[in-house]
């Protein structure tokens, strides 16, 4: 079984010949439907973003806006009642510094733990695995009872430092520091460069397919958390993206067009993020068995 | 996971030996190091993960009412009362029959999408692709499309409209809760946003699997299809299967968003977060039994990883081999 040669992809083929034309006609049916299945909800929201409510409340199903509405774009940056734009730029504050603290703070404590002699590591180590058994979310109550005694609601720092000390990520960063090739940190001693110099300038530059796999994880885990920043953000001005179109969703009134773009509007950078990023999520999500 | 532990440690310790000669110099003093590289991560730790779980543990033995600073000690009562309290025992019941539904219907979708993605030959990336773009929406925007469209009580709701067709009534699918077709809303949600990336990891877990035992089951006569998936396929993929259960655990253990967004205004479909969120950071502000809900929550799920690490051995990587 460990002598596997080239030929374990060719089998492909083979397989697939078995079920000959017909068998392949279904399976292309059946990947095509669920395809279409999973598609829908997309297609509903681009539908309805770009409809009047007229035509989404209408009495029939009209398949697609013939008389597309950009103006509902500017609806959801007018409305008074939610500072959609501000939501947006919070978004956008706390998913970037969450992710540039997460990669630089857990990194390094990633390697340390990997790397770096020292006689109590292993009793640190079991510090940081203790936490990998209580899940995040539900010491949310505990968190915000430190957050506000610290005065922290309705500031970024509230909103982004608490959740920078992952212990899953320093894990995942442990992991692949001790595989990773030990005559690459040699050659730069030789070289003369200390752990921190060795670090900088060796191992980061050559782990940079699995920094940009946690970055994309650690990005979308920012950008689409909700409890955190419902708790946290009290007052409208520190709401992130999630929290307005939740404040949508319980609303008086029911502006369908305007909640429809907007919710376009917060998946939009994500579609694209992910689409560019997406060799590399799934590396990682191979890799590492984790969203984040 | 105590495995992990044991095994791993293991390897650091070879190298603590060789350094038992301490180098002098810049690049020899391995314990300013350790702190320099650790220390800010640790810092931290201590700060926002340690003492919100010491402080909470603290409050739950005090009559914590809109206070974090308490001085009258109650000692269990806190614990007495949630664990009297009908609606946190129904949380937990709630996470049961989500559990339920939600852990063998995403199974089931991830490893059946990952056989399909994996016998194609063209087009294979488009449709990897398709099915784990909704990976990328969170639970709050996926609630709302599903809430305000799909399954929207009214007549112009998708699901409304299609069942219609066949002269089925219009259904109140989240506003009543008997029928529980609450559970359907909630279900298909969850499944939509994370199949696709259970599917990647049964798609890894597939590529590694030997051809050899493929040909070797041909030669004997097995029939392709059921008997070659029933006898190789499904026990190559039970390293994987067994993280993928587990993380499907503990991920329905921690849901609050699309419960809260869907069943907002609702008093049925709680599980333990939403609870817990009404009722320590609702109109009660009652921190000393929200802290007692946490504790008790944690010691519930730190029992069932240990458990199922030492049963399923989970932890150990080998669904990456």
């Amino acid at each position: 079984m460990t002598t596997t040669t080239p030929g374990i992809r060719k089998t492909k083929p083979r397989r697939a010949k078995r079920g000959g034309v017909m068998g392949n006609t279904g399976l292309y049916i059946a990947t095509g439907v669920a395809a279409l299945l999973f598609l829908v909800p997309f297609y509903i929201l681009v539908r309805n973003a770009l409809s009047t409510d007229a035509k989404i409340t209408g009495e029939n199903w009209e398949l697609f806006p013939t008389d597309i509405q950009w103006s509902n774009i500017t609806d959801v940056f007018n409305d008074p009642s939610v500072d959609f734009a501000r939501s947006l730029w919070n978004s956008t504050v706390v998913a970037v510094l969450h992710t540039v603290g997460i990669l630089f703070i857990c990194s390094l404590a990633g390697y340390g733990l990997a790397r770096i002699p020292y006689k109590h590591a292993n009793k640190i180590f079991y510090l940081v695995l203790g936490t990998l058994m209580v899940p995040t979310a539900v010491t949310f109550v505990p968190s915000f009872v430190l957050v506000s005694s610290l005065g922290w609601v309705d500031t970024y720092r509230g909103l982004i430092i608490p959740a920078l000390f992952s212990g899953f990520t320093c894990f995942l960063f442990r992991q692949y520091f001790l595989g990773f090739p030990k005559e690459l940190e040699e050659a730069a001693r030789v070289d003369g460069l200390g752990y921190w110099g060795a670090y900088w300038r060796v191992v980061v530059p050559n782990s940079l397919n699995f920094f940009a796999a946690m970055a994309t994880i650690t990005f979308l885990n920012g950008w689409n958390s909700f409890l955190w920043p419902l708790v946290i953000g009290q007052d409208p001005s520190s709401w992130t993206v999630q929290v307005a179109l939740s404040s949508y969703m319980t609303n008086q009134t029911v502006v369908f067009h305007q909640i429809f773009m907007a919710t376009a509007i917060s998946i939009l950078p994500l579609v694209f993020v992910f689409l560019f990023l997406q060799r590399w999520l799934v590396q990682g999500i191979a890799q590492t068995g984790i969203k984040g | 996971m105590s495995t992990t532990t044991t095994r791993d440690l293991a390897s650091p310790a070879p190298a603590k030996a060789s350094s038992a000669k301490p180098r002098r110099g810049l690049r020899g003093n391995s314990t300013f190091n350790f702190w320099l590289f650790t220390g800010p991560f640790l810092i931290g730790l201590m700060i926002f993960v340690y003492v919100p779980i010491g402080w909470s543990i603290w409050l739950s033995f005090f009559d914590a009412r809109f206070t974090v600073t308490p001085d009258k000690f109650i000692g269990f009562d806190n614990y007495k009362y949630m664990l009297t309290n009908d609606d946190f025992i129904g949380s937990l019941g709630t996470f049961t029959v989500f559990a339920a539904f939600i852990v063998p219907t995403t199974w089931a979708t991830s490893l059946g999408l990952a056989l399909l993605v994996n016998r194609l030959r063209f087009m294979r990336a488009f449709f990897r692709s398709v099915f784990f773009l909704p990976t990328a929406v969170s639970y709050v925007a996926a609630a709302l499309i599903w809430k305000m469209s799909i399954f929207s009580g009214v007549r112009f709701g998708l699901m409304n409209t299609v069942i219609g067709w066949f002269g089925v009534d219009n259904i109140a699918w989240l506003a009543d809760p008997s029928p529980p077709w609450y559970w359907f809303v909630i279900v298909t949600l969850r499944i939509w946003i994370q199949s696709g990336f259970y599917m990647i990891l049964f798609l890894a877990a597939l590529q590694n699997i030997p051809a050899e035992l493929y040909e070797a089951a041909a030669i004997d006569g097995a029939k392709p299809g059921w008997q070659t998936f029933r006898y190789i396929t499904l026990p190559q993929l039970r390293a994987t299967s067994t993280a993928v259960i587990l993380l499907l655990i503990i991920a329905a253990y921690q849901a609050f968003d699309e419960f809260f967004n869907l069943l907002a205004k609702t008093t049925w479909g709680r599980p333990p977060l939403v609870e817990l969120y009404y009722k320590a950071l609702g109109t009660e502000q009652d921190y000393g039994a929200g802290s007692a809900g946490a504790v008790i929550l944690t010691l519930l799920i730190v029992i069932v990883t240990l458990f199922q690490g030492k049963i399923m051995g989970f932890g150990r990587g080998d669904e990456s081999k």
